[in-house]
This record gives C-alpha cells, sequence and structure tokens, in this order.
C-alpha cells in the first residue's frame, strides 16, 4: 500500500508541474520565472522523500531533501539580492520610510 | 543501547488497528495537501500579474509541501523504535525549515520585484483587462 | 550561561541528524560543536539584557501563537483555491497596496509579523522600511483584519507585552 500511495503521489506531483513549468518558459518577466522555479525546487524535496520511500532507503534521502531545501532558500535569495539594487544600510537610515516612487491607489 | 531500551519501553504489535488510523491520516494529509498544490498551479497560470502569482505561490506551496511531508512522515512510522523516531523528526525539521523559509524567500523576491520597478497593477489596467476579455469572448 | 545554551542546542540538533549513538559520532558532535559555538555564539540570542523568565514565557506564547497560525494558513489556501478555480472568484481579484505602521520595535517581531502577514488570507508583505509596512492585498475585504490591527496585537502579545501595556493606558 505504501509504494502504490508513493507512486500516486509522486506521478500527480509531475503532472501538477507541467503547468508551473509553462509559467517557467512563458512566464513575462524574469521573476515569475525565477518564483516557479522555487515553487518546483520546494516539491523535489517531497519528491526526493518519495524516492526514498520506493527505494527503502529513507534516512538517507531525507538528509538529501534537506540539503535541497536550503540550496533552493539560498538560491532564491541570491537572484533576489542580484535583481535588487541595493541601497546600503546607512543610506537607508537617513531616509527611512517613503518607496521611491508613489503608487497609483 | 538506546535502541533496545526505547524498543522496551515502547513495544507495540505493528498490525494493532492504531497503526491504520495513523497511516489513514497520513494518506489524507498527502491527498489534501495534493488539492492545494492544484491550487496552487492553476493559480499561477491564470492570475493576472506577478504580484498576485506570488500569493498563489508563497501561500499555497507552503501549506501543500507542509502537509504532504508530515503525511509521509507519518506513513513511514511502522514501530516505535528510536530509528523510526528520529525519522519522523528529521521530516518535521525540514517542515519546519519550510514553514519558516517559503515566505521570507517570497519576500525577498517580491521587494526586489517592486524596487526594480515592476509596477503592480491597478484598478484600470484590471478594467481594461477585463473589457479586453469580454470583447474577446463576445467576438 | 549562553554559550551553554547554544552549545547544547547544536549538539541536540547534531544527534538529531547524524541518528548514530555510538561514542565516535557522539564525540565529534561534541568537538564540532565546541568549535561553532566558539567561534560563533553571539549570533545566537540577539538581546541579551532579557532575563530567562522573560525568555520562557516568551517561548510558552509562542507556541500558542502557532496553532492560530495554521488556522489562518488554512484559510488563506482555501480563498486561493477559490480566487483559482471559480469563474466568481476571479472577477474579486482587486489588487492593492496599502501602507501601514506598526509599533514594534524590534526586529525579530518585526520579522514574524512580516511573515505572519505574508501567510494570512489575501495579503503579502512586499516592502519594510523602519516602522513602515508596505502590504500588497489582493481583494477589497480582506484588508479589515489587517487594518484593525489583530495580527499585530497578537505578534505584539508575544513578544513586547509591555508596548502594548502602554499602549493601552494611553487609550
Amino acid at each position: 500500500m505504501k509504494e502504490w500511495f508513493a507512486i500516486i503521489m509522486g506521478a500527480s506531483l509531475l503532472v501538477l508541474m507541467i503547468p508551473i513549468l509553462y509559467r517557467i518558459i512563458v512566464g513575462p518577466t524574469g521573476f515569475d520565472r525565477i518564483l516557479c522555479a522555487n515553487v518546483i525546487g520546494t516539491k523535489t524535496a517531497v519528491i526526493l522523500v518519495i524516492i526514498g520511500t520506493l527505494f527503502d532507503r529513507v534516512d538517507m534521502f531525507v538528509d538529501f531533501a534537506i540539503a535541497y531545501a536550503l540550496l533552493n532558500f539560498v538560491g532564491a535569495i541570491v537572484v533576489s539580492r542580484y535583481f535588487n539594487r541595493t541601497v546600503p544600510l546607512q543610506e537607508m537610515e537617513k531616509d527611512k520610510a517613503k518607496p521611491r516612487r508613489r503608487l497609483k491607489a | 543501547m538506546i535502541d533496545t531500551l526505547a524498543s522496551a519501553v515502547l513495544a507495540e504489535p505493528v498490525n494493532s488497528p492504531g497503526w491504520f488510523l495513523v497511516h489513514a491520516i497520513g494518506v489524507s494529509m498527502g491527498i489534501v495537501g495534493l488539492i492545494f498544490f492544484l491550487g496552487t498551479a492553476v493559480g499561477v497560470v491564470r492570475f493576472p500579474d506577478f504580484y498576485t502569482r506570488m500569493h498563489a505561490a508563497g501561500k499555497g506551496d507552503t501549506l501543500s509541501t507542509m502537509l504532504m511531508l508530515t503525511g509521509f512522515g507519518l506513513v513511514m512510522m511502522e514501530d516505535f523504535s528510536a530509528n523510526s523516531w528520529l525519522l519522523l523528526l528529521k521530516i518535521l525539521g525540514i517542515v519546519l525549515f519550510i514553514f519558516i523559509t517559503t515566505p521570507t524567500s517570497s519576500h525577498a523576491l517580491m521587494r526586489a520585484a517592486f524596487e526594480d520597478d515592476e509596477m503592480p497593477l491597478g484598478e484600470e489596467d484590471l478594467n481594461k483587462l477585463r473589457k479586453r476579455r469580454a470583447k474577446s469572448k463576445s467576438k | 550561561m549562553y554559550p551553554i545554551v547554544v552549545f547544547f542546542l547544536l549538539l541536540s540538533n547534531w544527534i538529531v541528524f547524524s541518528g548514530k549513538f555510538d561514542a565516535f559520532h557522539l564525540g565529534l558532535g561534541v568537538v564540532s560543536s565546541l568549535f561553532i559555538t566558539w567561534i560563533s555564539q553571539d549570533f545566537l540570542f540577539h538581546d541579551r539584557s532579557k532575563t530567562w523568565e522573560e525568555r520562557m514565557r516568551e517561548a510558552g506564547a509562542f507556541l500558542q501563537y502557532i496553532p492560530w497560525l495554521i488556522v489562518e494558513i488554512i484559510k488563506a489556501n482555501l480563498h486561493v483555491f477559490k480566487l483559482a478555480m471559480t469563474r466568481t472568484g476571479y472577477e474579486e481579484v482587486a489588487p492593492r497596496i496599502v501602507t501601514i505602521k506598526t509599533y514594534l520595535k524590534t526586529d525579530f517581531a518585526k520579522f514574524v509579523f512580516a511573515n505572519s502577514i505574508t501567510l494570512t488570507p489575501g495579503t503579502i508583505t512586499m516592502l519594510i522600511r523602519g516602522d513602515v509596512f508596505h502590504v500588497h492585498t489582493m481583494s477589497q475585504f480582506l484588508e479589515d483584519d489587517l487594518m484593525e490591527g489583530a495580527i499585530e496585537r497578537k505578534v505584539a502579545e508575544v513578544f513586547e507585552p509591555d508596548v502594548l501595556k502602554r499602549k493601552k493606558i494611553k487609550r
């Protein structure tokens, strides 16, 4: 029963990843792409646990899942830092508040 | 040593009906997580701009991953030995990590997009979008 | 006192992730935890003027805060599911940006507040500049919870009860 649950779960996860993959390929901005890559990376941690169930070595694959979740988080932070026009901390303290532009409602 | 001690203290026959209940809870958690992930996937495709897509991804991703991993952790438990407790603890560790980091990374992406001059949709843009959609439908 | 606590936290982490209880692995864990404690013990527990009773109270209050947050997350997911899957829900989408000013002081309280905003239905934190939060909201009526400050009060009850007391006296 455990194996069938794992197989069905993994297959449906893979099928549900297709729309997100579509957004990665089509996505109008780069942020859409990195966001969807982040979602897929989080789900890959789940898929690694599923693979571990199928091979009966969950204790080993759980470690992979931890490392993958960690790398995924670091990747998202790094990319957002790369796109961000960073303001140094001192200057930010100086002119607190106020976004740079006024927004429409 | 700890293993034998724990199994002596917590020994229980494997095929007792309590295990069926635990596994059923695990399976149903996994299925609920899958349903929420379906909502996330459809939302990511359908929503009009980046910020609204971020709503779908940031929320649905957190809960569905947490539910699926916890469900698998419960399905994996078969006895009360120290090893299976450690496995459950590790999986709960991943769940805690994702619970903390997914909102953080979505906030970081949000801020990067906002400071990179990506304008969010306002009311007028949405109205235009709706009109265009209605027109294309009527044709 | 603080280095000892950090050491035991790291050691328990090591034991859970290694999963072996023989003398060799435990010895390695003790050595590496000592090393990490020696080089970086001042990263954890930033504000060291707090007493231990205060910290224990905070931890207990935080554990009571988590179930409420999980219920909110489930509500948020149902909301997103409704918006994404149904036609009437999709018509409701009306994104706006709301600016709120918070009275929370410490960084950790702000972090918890921002993450709670992100996880509650219909709202997501965009930008934090000092005290000012810019929040992106999905549809109109969901802002009320944010505007009357329910989340903020909950976070303040956990981390900064004295600020809340002072505010009540002012009112």
